[in-house]
């Protein structure tokens, strides 16, 4: 089986699936990618089924492999480069045995995405590979390390590229009603989706504070409320009405009390708005928010059929000199 | 839902609220504060929810209060999961309440391993060998599970164990720690912090990712502590074929 060999990485490394469903009631939330949406359209832009990738927090590091396999980047934007010849994000790119990939830092977003077209192939936990950090499942990858990847079904097919729609800059996000929306007053929610917030510097992948000017949202009993279940995207306050958006490792029950839920189509924008970016909520109704679900099948098909192939820009071609392609042209005075 | 509200309940309860958590997930509250009553009707109508085997429902999980039925939305809809949910409700929540699994798990109260039961105990308005009898004396439920991965909350202890979460975290609590606050006890699934109080140790691992059942407990399991001695929760300890020396039996 082919190996990827990490001789540097940055300090926020992981390997990522869409993580494990299934076990809220024994206390372990379903973690996976921080954000899908990247890993779903690694597997468009590969051709490939959803597969486990690296998500890189924040910055990269330096990759090899021992066999030549197709890889795409996604998520946030991160510098990148094989053997120095620059790679585009969101489309994929050849990686040859023994060639350097370094990747850098994010230029936008948080949560940058390396996938293989035969996926990384470490031992399955509870029947996924996403590391838990918090539940003790899988950890940081770390330089030094080799991770068994699979083998590129077709390593020859058409490069793909994807053009997404940014989700790095921040934005509105759309909120729906949960259990405990009715806990605060119409007052407190109508100031929540009126104010513009600013991401801060504070998160990880179990969640991400929300700054602003003003007093917080506090709830007008305070805060004995008794402790419920959680899903990923619920906008919780702390004691002083800060809020904090849950992300993909985040508990399964917690105390404090949730103004509502940020619909699952718009969490990406959440976890790749970087600190500074400037966020805002829109409380929609239930039927508008129901009216959002869609299967990751159908998300994946519906990004399968929006891959175009590349048409090669010259400039990015760096031994555009050592191609054949005047090959049969003449002066013109020799026939 | 009105065969919620009858019958020979101690505590009555009011009707439950259906609310939405998530595009994909109902929430059935049976209550907005705890009370071994409404947890024990959450417990119970998760099994039932679970019996019904309802089509799309892709998760039943049940907390202090509540349930969370989570639902493929590509297989059915709010409305009639809701519908179903509200059909249950109707029906009597029968024997599923009680525990099916029965565990016997061995903790050593010796100083070494409990270095804050005298306080506990204070607080509790008892010496510490009443202490001991009392939190081994009575079978304790798992009311949910929680806060880190497999970690049970246990309960209910009688009123006068309604004792105060120190102010102070415990920087490390080590994995196994047996500790109490607000009527109810945990075995720590980790070395985490806390500011509940470090009243016994057990020799038992309640969460265990690699191994092929993670999770010792399920909610609603019913737990029964016994006292050991230290050097023989440090035995305990030492050996591999045993989860601390704990015994779990199915109660048909």
């Amino acid at each position: 089986m082919p190996n990827l060999m990490i001789d540097s990485i940055g300090p926020g490394v992981t390997v990522q699936d869409l993580g494990r469903p299934g076990w809220t009631a024994q206390g372990l939330s379903t973690g996976g990618a921080a954000d899908r949406l990247a890993l779903l359209e690694a597997a468009a832009i590969l051709g490939a089924p959803l597969h486990a990738g690296l998500e890189m927090m924040g910055f990269g590091g330096v990759f090899r492999t021992d066999a030549d396999t197709r890889i795409a980047l996604t998520g946030a934007q991160m510098q990148a480069d094989i053997d120095g010849v620059p790679i585009a994000p969101n489309t994929s790119a050849f990686l040859r045995a023994g060639q350097k990939l370094t990747i850098g830092g994010a230029k936008r977003g948080v949560y940058g995405y390396l996938c293989f077209a035969g996926g990384v192939t470490t031992p399955q936990i509870m029947q996924s590979r996403a590391t838990h950090l918090t539940a003790a499942i899988g950890g940081l990858l770390q330089a030094g390390q080799t991770l068994p990847i699979g083998k590129d079904p077709d390593p020859s097919a058409p490069a793909l590229r994807l053009t997404n729609t940014d989700r790095c800059a921040g934005g509105v996000v759309r909120v729906m009603p949960g259990p405990q929306t009715g806990f605060f007053d119409a007052k407190t929610r109508a100031r929540f989706a009126q104010t513009t917030f600013t991401r801060s510097p504070r998160g990880n992948r179990q969640g991400v504070r929300l700054d602003h000017d003003g007093e917080g949202f506090t709830l007008a009993g305070g805060l004995n409320i008794t402790s419920d279940l959680i899903v990923a995207g619920d906008i919780q306050m702390t004691g002083d009405g800060v809020p904090y958006v849950l992300l993909a490792e985040c508990q399964t029950i917690g105390g404090y009390p949730r103004i509502g839920s940020i619909l699952p189509a718009d969490i990406p924008i959440i976890a790749q708005a970087a600190p500074g970016a400037r966020l805002q909520c829109r409380f929609v109704t239930l039927a508008e928010a129901d009216a959002t679900a869609i299967s990751d099948a159908q998300t994946l098909k519906s990004l399968r059929s929006r891959c175009a192939p590349i048409i090669r820009d010259p400039h990015d071609i760096a031994d555009l000199l050592g191609y054949q392609l005047i090959s049969g042209v003449t002066a013109g005075d020799d026939m | 839902m009105g065969q919620t509200k009858r019958a020979g309940c101690a505590v009555q309860l009011a009707a439950p609220e259906i609310c939405p958590l998530g595009i994909d997930g109902v929430l059935v509250r049976f209550a907005r504060i705890l009370s071994e009553e409404a947890n024990t009707r959450a417990i119970g109508f998760a099994a039932q929810v679970k019996a019904a085997g309802l089509h799309g429902v892709q998760e039943v999980a049940s907390s202090l209060t509540s349930v969370r039925v989570a639902f493929n939305p590509t297989l059915t809809n709010r409305a009639d999961i809701t519908a179903q949910l509200a059909e249950i409700l109707t029906q009597p929540a029968h024997a599923t309440a009680t525990p099916r699994r029965a565990w016997r798990i061995p903790v050593a109260f010796g100083p070494e391993h409990a270095p804050q039961l005298a306080e506990a105990a204070a607080l509790a308005g008892v010496t510490q060998d009443q202490a001991v009898k009392q939190i081994t004396s009575q079978t304790l439920r798992v009311i949910a599970l929680g806060f880190a991965p497999g970690q049970p909350y246990l309960g209910m202890l009688p009123p006068h164990w309604d004792i105060a979460r120190q102010s102070e975290l415990t920087p490390k609590m080590p994995n196994g720690a047996l500790v109490a606050a607000v009527r109810q006890l945990i075995i720590f699934a980790a070395d985490a912090p806390t500011g509940w109080r470090h009243i016994g140790q057990t020799a038992f691992r309640v969460y265990q990712p690699d191994a092929p059942e993670p999770f010792a407990f399920q909610p609603g399991d019913s737990v029964q502590f016994c006292a050991v001695g230290d050097s023989e929760l440090d035995a305990l300890r030492n050996r591999g074929d045993t989860n601390g020396g704990a015994q779990m039996s199915v109660v048909t």
